[in-house]
C-alpha cells in the first residue's frame, strides 16, 4: 500500500455514504459528498436560510453577504473576475441559457466535436433548427483525439459558435483547447466550453483558456445537485431566463432589465442552499489540495489500465494514460460480456461502475458502438481496493461469460 | 452468490439462443428497442388460425434480453393469440427463475412487448 492508497483511505472518512464494501466508481455520473458539504447545506437551513438582495433584516443581510462570497470562492476557484460568474442549476442549464441567447442567423455555423455529451450537442441541434444555422462535426483521429487539423480547417467565418467539452465524459481525453481556442478567436467564434468532467480533475483558469463561455456542474464537484456555474467572457449576451430580481423596473408592458452582471443573467430565488453546498466543496478541495488528487487518480487510471490491458478480451476505449493527458476516466468493452451484464455483477459485488452510451449517442455510433460500452471513472476517494474489487469483477464476468 | 442471476440456464439461453433468425414467411413483424441498455430486437412470426406456429427473433443487447427472447419465443410456440395477449412480466419471470430490479425488467420484457407490437400490427 503506498502513500496514495492511504489517501484514498482518510478521505473515504469524510464521506458518509462510502460504507465499507461500497466501491464506487461512477464518479463521472455524480460524485459522492464530504461531511462538510452536507454540514453546509443542513446549517443553512438550519440557522442562514434566507432570501437574498431584499431583505433589510440581519438575517436575509447575512444570506446576501454570504452568497457574494460564495460567489467570489467560485470566482477564485475558476480564476475568473466575479461578476462573470453565473449560478444556474448546472451544466445543461448553462449551455441552453447560452445557446438561448445567441443570435444566429441562416448560413451561419455551429462547430461541435465528437466527444460531446447531448448535454453540448442538442441545445445547439435546437438553436440551428430556430435559427436556420448549420451544425458541422470535426473528425476524429484513429486513437479517438480530436483531429485537431481537421478543427481548424472547419473552422471559418461562417463558424459562430464552437462548442467543444474541456475533458470527454467518455474517453477522459483532455483537449488541447490551447491550441484550439486561438484559432477559434481568429474567426471570432464564439467559444463554450463544456468542463462538467474538468473542475474536479484540473486547475481551470478560464481567463488563460480565452473563451467565450465555461459550464460546469456542483454535482460532480462534490458539491449538491441542482447548482451550476456558467462563466461568461462578455456580459452583453441577452439574459435568457427573465422574470424576478434581473429587472430594475416592470410595467404592464414591458420590462427593464437591470445593467449589471452578474444580475441580469439570474433570475428568480437562486438555489441558495446549493450556493453554501458548492462553496464548501470548493474550499474542502482546497483543503485536500488539487495537486494531490491529480496524482491520486492519474495513478488509479494507470493501475486499472495496466490490469485490465493484460486480458485479451477486453478493449480499452482511447490511448494509454501517459501517451496523451486523460483526466480520471477509463471506458472499455468486454468481448462476450454485454455492458450491462458486466454491470450487474460487479453491482453484486459492491462495484459501481456505468454501463451504456452516457449520453454521448453520436461518439458511440461513430465507433461502432451500438451495444454501449462500460465506464469507470475515478474520485477523491477511490483506493487501490476500488480497483482490486473492479479487476476481480471483471475477471469473475470473463469467466461466466465464457 | 454473485452470479446467481446468470445461472447457467440464463447463459445457455444466451450463448445458444433459440428461434434466432429470420421467418421467410411471416404473417407479422415488429421491431422494438430499450433504450435503457440499447437492446434491440426484430420479431416475425406465423399466425395461422389464432394460433403462433413459428416466430423468430434477431437482434443484438444484454444477456438478459437475448436469453428471455430465447426463453419467450420458446414458451409461446403452439398457443393462442389470445393465450399470449394475458401473459404478463410475470411469465418471464419464472421462464428467467430470477429475480430483476425494474430497470432490467425492461430488457426482460422487451420480447414480450415486440411481440404484442407485432400482433397489434396488420400485414
Amino acid at each position: 500500500m503506498n502513500a496514495d492508497m492511504r489517501r484514498g483511505m482518510h478521505i473515504k472518512d469524510d464521506f458518509p455514504l462510502l460504507k465499507k464494501g461500497l466501491h464506487y466508481l461512477d464518479n463521472a455520473a455524480t460524485t459522492q459528498k464530504p461531511r462538510a458539504v452536507i454540514e453546509a447545506v443542513k446549517r443553512f437551513y438550519e440557522t442562514e436560510n434566507a432570501t437574498v438582495h431584499r431583505g433589510l433584516y440581519p438575517l436575509s443581510v447575512k444570506a446576501t453577504e454570504r452568497f457574494e462570497r460564495a460567489r467570489g470562492v467560485v470566482a477564485e476557484f475558476i480564476g475568473a473576475p466575479t461578476e462573470n460568474v453565473i449560478f444556474t442549476s448546472g451544466t445543461t442549464d448553462s449551455i441552453n441559457l447560452v445557446a438561448q441567447a445567441l443570435p444566429l442567423k441562416k448560413g451561419d455555423e455551429i462547430l461541435l466535436t465528437p466527444h460531446e455529451h447531448h448535454a453540448n450537442i442538442v441545445p445547439w441541434q435546437e438553436l440551428a433548427k430556430r435559427t436556420g444555422a448549420k451544425v458541422v462535426w470535426c473528425d476524429l483521429n484513429e486513437n479517438l483525439t480530436l483531429d485537431v487539423d481537421d478543427l481548424q480547417r472547419k473552422l471559418s467565418k461562417k463558424t459562430k459558435v464552437l462548442a467543444i467539452s474541456h475533458v470527454s465524459n467518455v474517453l477522459g481525453i483532455v483537449n488541447p483547447l490551447d491550441r484550439i481556442i486561438p484559432h477559434a478567436r481568429e474567426h471570432g467564434t464564439f467559444v463554450l466550453v463544456d468542463g462538467a468532467q474538468a473542475v474536479q480533475h484540473l486547475d481551470v483558469n478560464v481567463r488563460k483558456l480565452d473563451c467565450d463561455a465555461y459550464a460546469f456542474s456542483g454535482h460532480k464537484l462534490y458539491g449538491p445537485t441542482g447548482i451550476g456555474v456558467l462563466y461568461l467572457k462578455s456580459l452583453t449576451l441577452a439574459p435568457a431566463r427573465t422574470g424576478g430580481d434581473m429587472i430594475d423596473d416592470v410595467t404592464e408592458q414591458e420590462a427593464r432589465f437591470a445593467e449589471g452582471a452578474p444580475r441580469r443573467f439570474e433570475a428568480g430565488t437562486p438555489n441558495l442552499a446549493g450556493i453554501a453546498g458548492l462553496a464548501a466543496a470548493i474550499n474542502y478541495l482546497r483543503g485536500v489540495r488539487m495537486g494531490n488528487i491529480h496524482a491520486n487518480e492519474e495513478n488509479l487510471l494507470r493501475q486499472t489500465w495496466d490490469a485490465l490491458k493484460q486480458f485479451p478480451r477486453v478493449r480499452l476505449l482511447g490511448p494509454a494514460p501517459g501517451q496523451v493527458m486523460r483526466a480520471g476516466i477509463l471506458t472499455f468493452t468486454i468481448d462476450r460480456v454485454p455492458p450491462h451484464d458486466l454491470a450487474e455483477l460487479l453491482a453484486r459485488r459492491g462495484v459501481c461502475i456505468r454501463a451504456g452510451k452516457h449520453c454521448a449517442h453520436p461518439l458511440h455510433h461513430r465507433l461502432g458502438l451500438h451495444e454501449g460500452t462500460n465506464r469507470v471513472s475515478f474520485g477523491i476517494y477511490n483506493d487501490g481496493e476500488d480497483v482490486e474489487q473492479l479487476v476481480e469483477g471483471v475477471i469473475q464476468a470473463m469467466d461466466v461469460f465464457r | 452468490m454473485n452470479d446467481e442471476i446468470y445461472r447457467e440456464l440464463i447463459l445457455e439461453e444466451y450463448k445458444r439462443p433459440k428461434n434466432k433468425g429470420r421467418l421467410a414467411k411471416a404473417t407479422h413483424e415488429s421491431a422494438c428497442k430499450n433504450p435503457l441498455c440499447g437492446d434491440e430486437l426484430a420479431v416475425t412470426l406465423l399466425v395461422r388460425n389464432g394460433i403462433m406456429h413459428d416466430i423468430k427473433f434477431e437482434g443484438v443487447g444484454c444477456a438478459i434480453s437475448q436469453a428471455s427472447a430465447s426463453l419467450f419465443t420458446e414458451h409461446i410456440k403452439g398457443k393462442t393469440v389470445e393465450a399470449i395477449g394475458k401473459m404478463d412480466e410475470k411469465v418471464i419471470l419464472e421462464l428467467l427463475g430470477i429475480d430483476l430490479n425494474p430497470m432490467r425488467m425492461k430488457c426482460a420484457v422487451l420480447i414480450m412487448r415486440c411481440v404484442a407490437a407485432a400482433l397489434e400490427e396488420k400485414r
